[in-house]
């Protein structure tokens, strides 16, 4: 046991890896819980306007989103800079909203479809006679369902 | 064999330690989104071939905030700020007194809370006009929220000694019946955009 060393060539120890696996499990059980998916690229900016009484949104899965806002700069060229409505990835027109909303629906399960949610994702800048129409066709599509994004204030009574 | 000797592996136990110590850096650095909102209920859509059905609703028992486009405030025929809106809408929504100009009251039997006169009737029309700003509806929205809101948690206060959120079905149910959310968006006017009642 106590040996002197005298030997010259010397080989580095190998890196013990058996806790990689442990460590790469760990990350990625952290990331699943973390991770929110993204819904969808804004293609519009959306500043959610501020309110003080706002509540969770439950249930991810039944809500669609429907994002009212300027085109972002990149898309300006194209777009323009007046508020557009984005549905899904893409940008839309509000005829094809109620189209959109009729057509998430019939993909969803029977018992969820009364269940749906629609949630109004405007800037909060917008004006009101696009957010009337929007409200509207939802009407129409009989997504009576909604929700106004907000972001909470910290009230100071 | 004599010459080429292996050195001991590196202790890797603490190795665990430090992933942990990331693990509790990550979860608490990181703020998960969350969507938060204002939840409202539209109305049934007309008939596309109706008109829009006579108010039948006693004049008393109507809350009309109108916002212009300026984002200013008109409140049962008078100007007002945001910040006084709340108030005045829990004494309509309340009617303490039973005064005569503010909404008619009902004796209703709730279980829970027996028999309990409530102003069943009563409905806050908001108004709004095509150039107002979304922040500013949102503000009106979340004021008128914030009057029922607050009118319910005094009642539950009152009668189980808890905040509205902590009651039980049941009791937030009671609750509920006793003041009704009835924020209804008064059917637009016709501004050139979509038209109401096509397709």
């Amino acid at each position: 046991m106590a040996q002197i060393r005298k030997d010259k060539e010397r080989e580095t120890p190998a890196l013990s890896t058996s806790s990689l696996p442990d460590i790469i499990f760990m990350f990625l059980f952290f990331f699943m819980a973390v991770t929110t998916m993204k819904e969808v690229t804004f293609k519009v900016r959306v500043t959610a306007p501020f309110a003080s009484e706002v509540q969770k949104l439950d249930n991810k899965s039944l809500t669609r989103y429907v994002y009212v806002g300027k085109p972002m700069e990149q898309y300006k060229k194209l777009f323009g800079s007046e508020t557009r409505i984005q549905l899904g990835d893409v940008f839309a027109d509000i005829s094809e909203l109620e189209n959109f909303i009729v057509s998430e629906r019939s993909a969803m399960k029977e018992t969820d479809q009364n269940l749906m949610t629609v949630s109004i994702k405007a800037d909060k800048d917008t004006k009101m006679g696009i957010v009337n129409d929007i409200k509207q066709s939802l009407r129409r599509a009989y997504a009576l369902k909604i929700v106004y994004t907000a972001n909470k204030t910290v009230v100071n009574n | 064999m004599g010459k080429k000797r292996k050195t001991s592996e590196i202790n890797s136990s603490s190795m665990a330690d430090i992933a942990f110590l990331l693990l509790i850096f990550f979860l608490v650095t990181t703020s998960m989104s969350t969507s938060t909102g204002l939840s409202r209920r539209l109305p049934q859509p007309l008939p596309p071939d109706m008109k829009i059905p006579p108010v039948d609703v006693n004049k008393r028992n109507i809350f009309v905030v109108k916002i212009n486009s300026q984002n200013q405030l008109l409140v049962q025929g008078q100007e007002m700020s945001v910040k006084e809106l709340r108030a005045k809408a829990k004494e309509f929504i309340q009617n303490e007194a039973n005064d005569p100009s503010l909404p008619v009251k009902t004796m209703v039997n709730i279980p829970l809370l027996g028999n309990i006169e409530i102003t069943k009737e009563h409905v806050i029309s908001l108004q709004n006009d095509v150039d107002t700003q979304y922040q500013a509806y949102i503000e009106v929205q979340n004021e008128l929220v914030a009057a029922y809101n607050e009118l319910r948690n005094e009642i539950s206060k009152q009668k189980f000694g808890k905040n509205f959120a902590d009651l039980d079905k049941d009791q937030s149910k009671a609750v509920q019946d006793v003041y009704p959310q009835k924020i209804s968006e008064a059917e637009p006017k016709n501004y050139g955009g979509v038209k109401n009642g096509t397709n």
